[in-house]
């Protein structure tokens, strides 16, 4: 029998349903290998092995009594940024040192409310601030894929760095995470691995640690376009508790899998063919197109002009905006506490040992764009550049039904290899971040590999609200690739 | 844009972040270099375009005005550094 922990989420959920094996196997097929992996990944920061066997139990019982939900008896890692219920969450930081929450979020429930299981929690850039998980308070999280011929560590993307390397590297059948400016379909694209941003509303932010609030938007990485599918529908829903989140129905995204892209109109917007892109990356973009057009589809040439003005306005709105959400943490209604000579003091000692360069470097940022004289130079600026960048979106949808761009400008890169220059860090986002700027679902699928040997992404932007045209021409790029193979096991001490 | 050592420490300051000095200077250089990019913005004329409120167009819901919640000081005080009888206990302020 395959390894349990090779299963796709579909795989495993016939599996189950036909009693080949339980739950509870499923479980502990992942518990052993994240026991033997998790030293060199680095991918888990906290394992919830008792409570996923109870999880798993239930599981099989309600498989047993027929009352299975969607992600019944599915095991699944959850980024450090959603708030689960008596399990510590501190987004990687080290302020938050020991938050338990005594609530769960929204996302999460709605996971377990359909039956999944919770393997435990996944690194993350420090309150997902990165592009490389090389800012978690827990250290960096290292990538299953290697260069060709080389043993040296690559980064494997970020924010979401935890649940793109545990997914690759089948430590989980899938995983939550989150996404401000491309922090859920970069590390997909670095470990080939599906990662989808829904659209802003899509699914509650209620109970996730909060970064740029009108950014964030949580979603799924796994290791087919299908099981993306299965996973949003599970996470997705409308939640009083969250006044941004959409009051809409929840379609059944595994349903249009099969629609192919016959008829649809893809575009494909030249200001994303950016001077100094490496030349693999325009083959595979080209590859891409190819493989649509022989699907069916019609490709149009388009022009998203503001397009270079999408990483200079992230980078006023999303801090400025962290800076409000992050001044919550001051040491006095949970996690550090840095003593002072009196209060201001102390707030400043935890803050000042509590946060780490990268953040604090964003809450300066933000704390300047809103100081006093400067506002309308910078945020509202940003705003109005933010419409601009919408507005091209919605002219060039009155013509396509999706818009094909690479995920990245390149492969994974080494650790350390980017971590000095910030500016050249944040560039990593370039084609990503003008997705959650206009507020648009965003899907990373893998399409090949680097000369390196490493994984490359192809990413499908949508129109607001529109995931499954998303995952139709998501399924098609998948067809014509095939399913990313399984990295080449070097991190289980079992091995 | 660039930032001198002064604009640094009150940005500090106002953050409530404290910072020595080789940080303020590596800060200064690094918060320099971001503004200076950023303020390619600038190109844009963006007098007659109103700033983005929302993704789609959608009205606010209104709630009924009723407790929902609550009775969980225990809940709440949990977490906390020091606490004493659901109080966050801070350091003196009023003398």
């Amino acid at each position: 029998m395959t390894d349990l922990t090779d299963l796709t989420i579909s795989d495993a959920r016939e599996g189950l349903a036909a009693k080949s094996f339980s739950a509870v196997e499923l479980t502990e097929a992942h518990l052993a290998a994240i026991e033997a992996a998790n030293l060199a990944i680095n991918a888990y920061v906290l394992t919830t092995p008792e409570r996923a066997i109870d999880m798993a139990k239930t599981s099989d019982a309600r498989i047993a009594k027929g009352e299975a939900g969607a992600l019944e008896g599915i095991p699944l890692g959850i980024k450090d940024l959603f708030c689960t219920k008596d399990v510590r969450t501190t987004a990687c930081s080290h302020i938050l040192d020991g938050f338990t929450p005594p609530y769960e979020s929204t996302v999460t429930a709605n996971l377990w409310n359909a039956g999944a299981v919770m393997l435990g929690k996944l690194n993350n850039d420090e309150f997902a601030m990165g592009s490389s998980n090389e800012t978690s308070f827990y250290g960096d999280v290292v990538n299953p894929w290697r260069r060709k011929g080389s043993d040296a560590p690559l980064v494997p993307g970020g924010s979401s760095g935890g649940s793109s390397a545990a997914v690759a590297a089948r430590l989980c059948l899938g995983a939550t995470a989150t996404d401000t400016g491309g922090s859920i379909r970069q590390p997909a694209a670095f470990t080939g691995t599906v990662g989808l941003k829904p659209t802003y509303g899509r699914c509650s932010r209620w109970g996730i640690v909060a970064f740029a609030s009108s950014l964030d938007q949580a979603g799924p990485i796994a290791r087919t376009v299908r099981d993306a599918a299965i996973m949003l529908g599970a996470m997705a829903g409308h939640d009083p508790k969250d006044t941004t989140c959409a009051d809409l129905p929840v379609p059944d995204f595994e349903a249009v899998l099969g629609q192919g892209v016959k008829g649809l109109t893809i575009g494909i917007p030249k200001e994303y063919r950016v001077e100094g892109m490496a030349p693999e990356i325009e083959a595979l973009w080209q590859q891409g197109i190819a493989w649509l057009t022989e699907a069916g589809a019609t490709v149009k040439d388009v022009s998203l002009p503001h397009t270079k003005y999408a990483l200079p306005s992230y980078y006023i709105v999303a801090p400025a905006e962290a800076s409000s959400n992050l001044a919550r943490y001051d040491g006095v209604r949970y996690g550090l506490r840095e003593p002072g000579k009196d209060v201001i003091s102390m707030y400043e000692n935890t803050r000042e040992a509590g946060f780490g360069a990268e953040v604090k470097r964003r809450v300066l940022i933000g704390t300047y764009v809103l100081s006093a004289g400067y506002y309308d130079a910078y945020y509202l600026k940003a705003q109005k550049v933010r419409t601009l960048i919408k507005r091209d979106f919605d002219q060039v949808f009155e013509s396509v039904d999706a818009i094909l761009t690479p995920t990245t400008p390149g492969p994974a890169f080494a650790a350390g290899e980017k971590s000095g220059d910030p500016l050249e860090m944040y560039l990593n986002d370039i084609f990503t971040v003008t997705v959650n700027m206009a507020g648009l679902p965003g899907l990373s699928v893998p399409a090949g590999l680097s000369s390196e040997g490493t994984p490359l992404g192809l990413q499908v932007i949508g129109r607001a609200f529109d995931e499954e045209t998303l995952l139709r021409v998501g399924q098609a790029i998948e067809d014509a690739a095939g399913v990313m193979v399984k990295p080449q096991d070097w991190w289980s001490t079992r091995a | 844009m660039s930032v001198d050592r002064a604009t640094v420490l009150r940005i500090a300051r106002l953050a409530r972040i404290a910072i020595s000095d080789e940080e303020a200077q590596r800060l200064q250089s690094e918060l320099s270099g971001i503004l200076d990019w950023v303020a390619q913005l600038d190109e844009l004329d963006t007098a007659d375009v109103e700033p983005m409120t929302r993704v789609e167009a959608m009205t606010m819901k209104m709630r009924k005005d009723e407790v929902t919640d609550g009775f969980c000081a225990g809940d709440i005080v949990k977490n906390a550094p020091e606490e004493d009888d659901h109080y966050f206990v801070v350091p003196k302020i009023v003398e």
